[in-house]
């Protein structure tokens, strides 16, 4: 995964809440098994407005993607990480998301603040008056700052750390292999399996 | 926080989700989050190619096969057994297939007895058991937490890791009680009283939180109740929801293919008997619901949050005094094409669905049989009955359920998930109305420029028979 430390960029201002996975990604788009060529199915649906955000080409060059809160309920489909991403966005900010939808975010090296209301309303705002507006969103001090303004914002230490370090996941966790050995000697045995399949 | 139930050592008084956790967790040093073990892998189609393509690439193996097991659900026909038209689709199940064959996972394939919608499938096969953790590549696995275990939805990232190494890295979440007091008026259902919650705590208003759903009401619902409630605990946002094992559990359980046997069954129960919260157990957060004022709650706009009773009306932006919820109602209203004031029970549907995960279960299909028997579907309206497993598909015959849809002019179906969010042909075209058993409403979840309004299965029944939606006390 690669390193996040630092990005700036122009905004997308997405005034809206309760964006869905369904809507950042239609199911009929979860069809293919690669995990990348997804930029033409974000947000497919309301890209066939010509009026919708995405189609104006002032917002083309965007790479923070500014929304209102719960961004991403719904459905795991990390496909919807995946949009975002081969579409080019590096960061999002909300004020709140979907638990799911921002650990997928994480592994995959997709950086999610979340902002109060307030904050969010000012970068809409910037970003409405002026596409060119740019923001930088720093993950080393926790800060996103915009023109004369600066926001901190909490980010889990555990997480901040591996975005930062670009680490793999499942590497780290086979270094505990040895515990993981051991909390399976002792299961209980009447535990389920799945394997010889009963009947 | 430590994860040990010794504190000065004593035992802290602990909710059921604590002792859970505990029992599952591998390492806990205070700064990573708690790495915890997985009892139960639940895989298909669409959320698994690109997690095996990882552990190609990586070299490596799926740790506990014996602990895995697949199904195709999401992209399957239900008009058909063999056929899958759409190259892509029948290119994504065959990619299970090969994934499957070359892991040595167990899979259950379209035309299986037991194939099916997968959270349909864990529990029918005695897989699902109290005081598990189980998870799966699909945010409806809150499912299984009707059993008493923890479960819950991961992303490819995540499948990808409990494939390699049976764990998954956690932070351990927040709990909350959902106390239903009372007992449910006639007709009202589980589905009524998940819709109900959601409604009052929004799309977000469980984040961070296991909650688990107690009191009256809930004891009273049956296994397939309970599995309908904890399946929507992903639609309030909430990690899992949980309802404490009871004899219930135990019954469901028992017999089961892979139900614990002999000396094994009685070292499980006794096991299973000690997940309650203890009665001093703190929660972090309370919600509690008298459940004589509930009735049958249906959804008017495009999230599960945006419902209302049924003998309601559409409500007004004016009404919601925050002004994003003021927003996302003007603008639900425009996509569902309603106005303001209109009786819930004058929208006229064109399509009536019953399956699911949700309400895919047997009760759920003689439930609303019960209600369409000797009726007929109202003309020009399409009700389709997806059943949730082949199982499910299969007793429901052997009980003439599919003679009583099929006389009432319902087209019965093969078992998947079907229109709930149509990724197989099942599905809306623009601007056509829903009464669904499903879970979410989204704009187009269920086709494009669909509309959605989330019922009950009777509820189903009922707006089938009048053709706008309407409970059987109405018939």
């Amino acid at each position: 995964m690669d390193k996040f430390t630092t990005h700036t960029g122009t905004v997308a201002p997405l005034r809206r809440s309760n964006v869905d996975t369904d809507q950042i990604i239609p199911a009929v788009y979860l069809k293919r098994v690669t995990k990348t060529g997804f930029e033409d199915a974000l947000f497919a649906e309301w890209r066939e407005d010509k009026d919708f955000l995405l189609n104006q080409d002032v917002y083309s060059n965007a790479t923070i993607l500014v929304a209102g809160t719960e961004f991403g309920t719904g459905s795991s489909r990390e496909h919807a990480v995946w949009a975002l991403k081969d579409y080019g966005f590096k960061v999002v900010i909300a004020p709140r998301y979907a638990d799911i939808f921002r650990g997928n975010s994480l592994k995959n090296g997709l950086l999610t603040v979340e902002l109060p209301t307030e904050a969010v309303e000012a970068l809409w705002a910037s970003a409405e008056a002026d596409p060119t507006f740019e923001v930088t969103v720093d993950l080393e001090t926790c800060e996103v700052r915009a023109g004369e303004q600066t926001w901190s914002f909490e980010f889990d230490a555990s997480g901040r750390w591996r975005l930062m370090e670009g680490l793999d996941d499942i590497s780290l966790t086979l270094g505990d292999e040895a515990r993981i050995a051991a909390f399976e000697t002792n299961r209980d045995a009447w535990r389920p399996r799945t394997l010889p399949a009963a009947v | 926080m430590s994860p040990t139930p010794q504190d000065n050592g004593e035992m802290r008084p602990r909710t059921l989700a604590e002792k859970v956790w505990d029992d599952h967790v591998v390492r806990s040093d205070g700064e990573q989050p708690d790495l915890l073990y997985i009892d139960l892998h639940l895989l298909h189609e669409v959320t698994s190619p690109q997690a095996f393509d990882g552990l190609r690439q990586a070299g490596r193996k799926v740790r506990r096969t014996d602990l895995t097991i697949a199904t195709e659900d999401h992209n399957t026909p239900t008009d058909n057994l063999f056929t899958i038209a759409d190259p892509t689709s029948r290119k994504q199940i065959e990619t299970l297939r090969a994934n499957c064959e070359e892991f040595g996972v167990r899979i259950h394939s379209l035309g299986d007895k037991d194939q099916g919608v997968v959270h349909v499938v864990g529990p029918q096969l005695g897989l699902t058991q109290p005081g598990m953790t189980v998870v799966c590549g699909d945010s409806h696995t809150a499912t299984h937490g009707a059993f008493g275990s923890i479960a819950f939805g991961i992303g490819t990232s995540e499948v990808e890791h409990v494939l390699a190494t049976q764990t998954l890295m956690q932070s351990k979440p927040k709990t909350m009680a959902v106390t239903v007091n009372g007992s449910l008026p006639e007709g009202v259902s589980a589905k009524d009283l998940i819709l109900k919650v959601i409604s009052l705590t929004g799309t977000g208003g469980g984040k961070g939180h296991i909650v688990e759903y107690r009191g009256q009401a809930i004891e009273e619902l049956s296994m397939e109740g309970r599995m309908t409630v904890c399946n929507m605990s992903i639609e309030w946002g909430a990690k899992a929801g949980m309802i404490a094992p009871d004899e219930k559990t135990a019954a469901y359980v028992k017999g089961r293919p892979h139900a614990p046997q002999g000396e094994d069954w009685d070292a499980a129960v006794a096991y299973w008997n000690t997940l309650q919260t203890d009665e001093d157990a703190v929660f972090d957060k309370e919600i509690v619901i008298d459940a004589a004022s509930l009735s049958p709650f249906v959804t008017w706009g495009t999230n599960p949050g945006q419902g209302v009773e049924l003998a309601g009306t559409v409500p007004a932006p004016e009404d919601y005094t925050d002004p994003v919820d003021r927003t996302a109602a003007e603008n639900a209203l425009h996509y569902m094409g309603l106005e303001a004031g209109t009786p819930m029970r004058e929208i006229d549907v064109d399509v009536v669905f019953l399956g699911s995960c949700t309400n895919g279960r047997i009760e759920d299909l003689r439930v609303a049989a019960e209600v369409i028997k000797g009726r007929k579907v109202a003309d020009g309206i399409n009700m389709m009955v997806v059943p949730g497993s082949a199982r499910v598909r299969d007793q429901a015959m052997e009980e003439g359920l599919d003679k009583v849809f099929t006389d009432a002019g319902a087209d019965w179906r093969f078992a998947g998930c079907s229109m709930c969010l149509g990724m197989n042909p099942d599905q809306l075209t623009p601007g056509q109305r829903a009464a669904s058993t499903s879970n979410r409403n989204f704009e187009g979840r269920q086709g494009k420029g669909g509309r959605t309004h989330l019922v009950s299965p009777a509820v189903a029944a009922a707006t089938a028979v009048t053709g706008h939606l309407a409970s059987p006390a109405d018939l």
